[in-house]
Formats: structure tokens, C-alpha cells, sequence
């Protein structure tokens, strides 16, 4: 096995200075797609629409409280995998 | 050719099934896949919608009258022709032939019938004139997909089916319930605007509601999808949820109920999906998310948002049956399709990789892919109609699909950690299959004037413009940011074997626990009256055994004898009533 995994060819994400380069790219679009909000005019119809950085705020936020929501709720909500095949008085 | 343009689209599929049970090998794969093609042609090139809809928020339907039968003083009607079933009938003719392609390398006759009559049904429901002839391909669609589900062929799978089918049946009954209702008010069947005004339209909302997965109504959806074989699940997530919401579009456009039905089903599901393990299963608390935009846009009514709506539906037939291609190409090749035992695959199938990331991509509504394309329709008409609170609840769960869908799916399959496993890629037919689909997402995304062309109502609409593809690249590239921090602070929830409770614990759980209680406590009731009883007859016996009646001598023993001097008295007695009666009648 070990034989085996030294054969094997490296892969594109294997080399982290890939994934940092990746990684790298992504903040950059990310910063030029912010930036663009306070120079573009957006027309608007939603009253917080004209907000500047109101669409990546709302996603950034968005998605963080979707996390830590359904987080939680693993708490009450997690069961075994075989929750259901078990019937209630069987331990 | 005036018979041939007659042809209603199911019954190719119908006479293609019978084939396919009597051939085998490669006569049987041509019939499977010239049955799509060629119906899907004839439909194209032979089949006019006989009344052009009309540019008016109100549905206005156009009926060609032709193809009637009549059964029980009830008229079928089974090919009304107007845009409206026309554009679900080129979408069911496309997603059947993709996912037969797809399923070309299975040898299960089974499988292969009942797709084809399941395809079959779902056309014969979008071009279905009336409530009757709708309720036969309705319970149609039932009763040929559970077999899709039977054919994995596990205890499990047999016990998800039963509870699919309770559930589907149910939709059907209702159905007809409305159906016959709706005849006794109106004096007719025809399946046109019907309403909640009335009560067969709140039993026909119901019908619809179950299968198009309402909140509460949802679990035989995420129940059954992840059960089904790789292949059949292909086939279950193109029909019966757009065959719903064809009937939706159709029978209650701009019933204001929905928006508020599907803005919750846009919503609940994607908490689901983020702490969900077995990625099918994702993809299915997903496809709820999907329905709702398009429930949302029926209910707000407007010919932008009812024609966003079913441009949404015929997107999310492709892209969501993309995803699902290549979550069952996985599993057809690793044997597992749990987020917690996958990882790295993109080394070993990197094709298949590369096409989920199209279908991704799509479902998040990324501008240049067909998601985008459709979805903004419904936001925007969502805004023009003032549902400003409900607008920021969409917006919400478009930054949450990209979150659970459009990132979690191929990153927790194919990158994450190497998880060591090493398949190969996924067969050809496979590959071909995916390949049509992800070309598909591409051009409407790129081309929507095609489909555009296609939408049952006349609208100016277009979706590129600098304000909305701005808007979209920052919602998603900072939702993907939230992800790679969460990822970074070590906040985002790992993927785990496990369950989660969902509204079906109700009757998986808690009535068969009811019920067990119940049986429990009447068990010990019986035997707590029968000892009561025993005890008494017991302390009677010893009352009676003392006391002087005891010593009489019919009570010392019960010979035959004594019984028949009984009997003896007790018919005598019959005799003189029945006399004296006999005697006060005839005076």
C-alpha cells in the first residue's frame, strides 16, 4: 500500500502552494467584486438594495448564521444512523 | 398527419414499455432510446398549441379538443395543447432521454419498465384536459416510480416504498375526492384555474401540495430519493415534483397562500441539508428549496413570476438531475454516498468532478448558467410585487443552495481530505448522460432566449444587466467566503453518521410508539377485567357453594338431562308468546 501511494502521482490540490494560490485568487475577486459596489450604481427597488456592499454583507451573514443555526440544531436533531431501523424500546 | 399531431406524448412511452418486456440487449436499448427521441421530435415539429396564451396575468387556457373518451358520463380529455403543457412536455421528453441514457448500462427490467412508464405518466398528466384523466396519470406516476425505489432492492428500500406510496396514494385520493367535488359545484371536470374559493379547491391544493413537497408534507421526498437505486433516483427527481408544479401553475396561479408556502420551503430545508450526511439526501432537502422558488413565483402571479416559475422548473429538472447524475455515479463506483466517508474523489474521477461543479454552479444561479437565468425572474417579480420581507427569505436561502449545493456537494465528494478511496471514472454512458445535461445548463445560461422563447406567457424580460449580475457574483462569492472561513476557524459542522429528525419522526416514531402504548394499556386493561370478572365468578361460586341452593339437586351436578328439561322449558315459553302474539295480530 505504502509502495503503491508513493507511485502515485501528485494531484493538482495535493501541493498547498496550489490551493494557496486558489485561495489567494478567490480573495482577490472577492475584494474587486466589494469595491466595484461603491463605484458601480446599482438601480435598486428594495428599500436596503442601494446600501453599498448590502449583497456581499447579506451573504457573508447569510450563510455564517445558516452554520451556526443548523449547528444547533444538530444538538436536538442528531440521531444514530440506525435511528430509525430500531424500533422505540430496543436499545 | 392531422391523427398524428393527435398522438397524445404518453403513449409512445406506454407501447415502448410493453416492448422493452418482451426484447432484450441492443434492440431493447434503441426502443429505450428512440422512445424519447422520436416523441420528442413529433412534439416539436407536429404539435401547435391551438390557442396562443395570452399576455394577461390570469392563466388563459387554450383546449383542443380532440383524443376525448368517456368514461361513467365523465369526459376525458387527454391532449390539451397550449404552451404551458407544451413546454413541460419538451422538459419531460429531454430529462427522460438523459436519464435513460444514463441508466443504458442496467440490466433490470424492472428498473427500465417502470421509468418508462413513470416518464409516460408525467406526460400524460402535463397534457391531461381534465381532473379525471389527470387523477389516472397522477396515480400512474405513483404506482410506476415506487418500483424505482423497490429496485434496490434492501429492507430498507421495501419499507421507504411502502411509506412513498402511502403518501403518493393519499395525493391521489385527494385528488379525486377535489376532483368529484369540484364536478358536483361546477358541472364540470375540466382542469383549468380552480382556486381555494372553494372546498374541492382546498382538497385539490392538498393533492398538489403533497406531492409537490410542502412544509410538513416533504419527508416521503428526502425519505425516498436517497433510497431509490443510482439510476431511478435520475428518473424520480425529473417528474413528479414538475408534474406538481405544472398543476400548481395551472390550477392556482396567484393564489397568494403559496408565496408564503414556498418562502418557507426555500428556507427550512437548507438547515437540513448543511448538517446532513448522506449527500443524496442533501440533494433532496435541495430540491425542496428549488420548488419553493417556483411555488413563490405561482403564487405571486404575475406573468414574470409565473413565467420564472416554469423556466425555473424546466432548469431544475436538468441542473438538479445533473447533480443527482453525478452523486449516483459515486455511489455506483465507491458503493457510499455519505459526505463523512468521501473526499478526494476528484483524483479518480475527475470528469465526473468537473461536471458536478457545472451542476453546482448552476443551481447556486451563477450568471452564465441556467439557474441564473430563471431564478431572477422570480426574485425580481418578487420585488415588483412588493414582498419585500419575503424577497430578503429568498435571498437568504440563494446565499444558503450555493452554501449546502452549490460548495458542500463537490467539495465533501471530490476535494476535502483524501479520503484514499480510488474507483474509476463513471462508466461512458454515465459520462455522455452528464455531459448533455452540463451542455444544457451551459447554453440556456448562456442562451436564454431559447428557452425564453419557449414560456407559456409573454414577457420583456432579460436577465443580464449589470445591477443583477453584480448583485449575484457578490452574494455568492461571499457566501463561498463565509464557507472558507467558517472552514478556516474550524466553525463549519463536520460531516457525521447520523440522522436527523425531521417531521417524519412523527409517524416513523411517535405513532407507532402511540400505538405500542395504546395496545400496551388496552392488554393490561383486558386482563385487569378478566381477573375482576374471574375473581367475582370465583367469590360468587364460593358464595354459592355455602349457601342452601347449593344443596338443591339440579345445582349438585349438571347432567345432559336436567339441560334438556331446561331447553325443553325455555322453547315451551317461545311457544306460548309466539301463540298469544299470533292471536292479538289476527284480532
Amino acid at each position: 500500500m505504502s509502495n503503491q501511494e508513493k507511485d502515485e502521482k501528485t494531484y493538482l490540490f495535493d501541493k498547498p502552494r496550489n490551493v494557496t494560490h486558489l485561495l489567494r485568487g478567490f480573495y482577490i475577486i472577492c475584494t474587486i467584486l466589494f469595491v466595484a459596489d461603491l463605484i458601480v450604481h446599482r438601480h435598486s427597488i428594495h428599500p436596503w438594495e442601494g446600501f453599498p456592499g448590502f449583497y456581499a454583507i447579506y451573504g457573508f451573514v447569510a450563510c455564517v448564521v445558516l452554520v451556526v443555526i443548523a449547528k444547533e440544531m444538530r444538538k436536538v436533531l442528531m440521531r444514530k444512523e440506525d435511528y430509525y431501523d430500531k424500533r422505540n424500546d430496543e436499545k | 398527419m392531422i391523427w398524428m399531431s393527435e398522438l397524445p406524448p404518453y403513449i409512445p412511452f406506454f407501447l415502448a414499455a410493453l416492448l422493452v418486456l418482451v426484447t432484450h440487449g441492443n434492440v431493447r436499448n434503441i426502443i429505450l432510446l428512440a422512445t424519447p427521441v422520436l416523441g420528442g421530435l413529433h412534439l416539436w415539429l407536429d404539435v401547435q398549441p391551438f390557442v396562443p396564451m395570452v399576455a394577461t396575468d390570469v392563466l388563459v387556457t387554450a383546449k383542443e379538443l380532440s383524443y376525448q373518451v368517456t368514461v361513467f358520463s365523465y369526459q376525458l380529455e387527454f391532449m390539451r395543447v397550449d404552451k404551458l403543457s407544451l413546454l413541460f412536455g419538451y422538459l419531460f421528453h429531454i430529462a427522460s432521454f438523459i436519464a435513460i441514457v444514463y441508466a443504458l448500462h442496467v440490466r433490470d427490467t424492472i428498473q427500465q419498465v417502470a421509468g418508462l412508464l413513470y416518464a409516460g405518466s408525467a406526460l400524460g398528466a402535463v397534457f391531461a384536459g381534465d381532473l379525471i384523466t389527470l387523477f389516472i396519470f397522477w396515480e400512474g406516476l405513483a404506482l410506476s416510480s415506487v418500483f424505482l425505489i423497490w429496485a434496490r432492492r434492501s429492507e430498507r428500500s421495501i419499507n421507504t416504498g411502502i411509506r412513498y406510496l402511502i403518501f403518493q396514494v393519499m395525493s391521489g385520493v385527494l385528488l379525486l375526492a377535489g376532483a368529484l367535488t369540484y364536478y358536483h359545484q361546477t358541472g364540470s371536470t375540466e382542469f383549468n384555474y380552480i382556486g381555494i374559493e372553494s372546498t374541492a379547491g382546498w382538497l385539490i391544493l392538498l393533492a398538489f401540495g403533497i406531492k409537490s413537497a410542502f412544509p410538513f408534507l416533504h419527508n416521503w421526498l428526502t425519505d425516498a430519493y436517497p433510497e431509490s437505486t443510482p439510476t431511478g433516483t435520475v428518473f424520480l427527481s425529473a417528474f413528479t415534483t414538475k408534474v406538481a408544479v405544472y398543476a400548481l401553475a395551472r390550477g392556482f396561479p396567484g393564489t397568494d397562500l403559496l408565496v408564503y408556502i414556498g418562502a418557507a420551503m426555500t428556507c427550512f430545508p437548507i438547515f437540513y441539508a448543511v448538517i446532513e450526511n448522506d449527500l443524496r439526501r442533501v440533494l433532496a432537502y435541495s430540491m425542496i428549496n428549488q420548488v419553493g422558488f417556483m411555488v413563490c413565483g405561482i403564487g405571486i402571479g404575475t406573468a414574470l413570476a409565473l413565467n420564472g416559475a416554469v423556466a425555473h422548473a424546466f432548469n431544475d429538472v436538468i441542473f438538479k438531475g445533473l447533480l443527482f447524475m453525478t452523486m449516483g455515479a459515486v455511489l455506483y463506483r465507491v458503493g457510499n454516498i455519505n459526505g463523512s466517508d468521501l473526499g478526494g474523489l476528484y483524483k479518480s474521477m475527475p470528469k465526473t468532478a468537473l461536471l458536478c461543479i457545472v451542476g453546482a454552479s448552476s443551481i447556486s444561479a451563477f450568471p452564465l448558467f441556467s439557474g441564473f437565468v430563471s431564478k431572477s425572474m422570480v426574485m425580481t417579480a418578487m420585488l415588483q410585487e412588493g414582498h419585500n420581507y419575503l424577497w430578503l427569505m429568498l435571498l437568504f436561502a440563494s446565499a444558503g443552495v450555493f452554501h449546502h449545493a452549490g460548495i458542500k456537494i463537490p467539495y465533501f465528494a471530490f476535494f476535502h481530505h483524501d479520503s484514499g478511496i480510488r474507483v474509476k471514472e463513471a462508466p461512458n454512458n454515465m459520462l455522455i448522460a452528464m455531459m448533455i445535461a452540463a451542455v444544457l445548463c451551459i447554453f440556456i445560461g448562456t442562451q436564454p432566449q431559447y428557452l425564453y422563447a419557449l414560456l407559456p406567457w409573454k414577457v420583456d424580460y432579460w436577465p443580464y444587466d449589470m445591477t443583477h449580475v453584480l448583485a449575484q457574483l457578490q452574494i455568492l462569492f461571499f457566501s463561498a467566503l463565509a464557507f472558507v472561513w467558517l472552514n478556516k476557524q474550524g466553525l463549519y459542522p463536520p460531516e457525521l453518521r447520523s440522522v436527523n429528525i425531521d417531521f417524519e419522526w412523527s409517524y416513523r416514531k411517535l405513532l407507532p410508539a402511540i400505538a405500542r402504548v395504546s395496545y400496551n394499556l388496552l392488554h393490561a386493561v383486558n386482563n385487569g377485567a378478566t381477573r375482576v370478572v374471574q375473581q367475582s365468578w370465583q367469590g360468587f361460586q364460593l358464595i354459592f357453594q355455602a349457601s342452601r341452593l347449593s344443596k338443591y339437586h339440579l345445582a349438585s351436578s349438571w347432567p345432559t338431562g336436567s339441560m334438556v328439561l331446561w331447553i325443553g322449558l325455555i322453547l315451551g315459553g317461545y311457544l306460548i308468546v309466539d301463540v298469544y302474539f299470533l292471536y292479538i295480530d289476527d284480532h
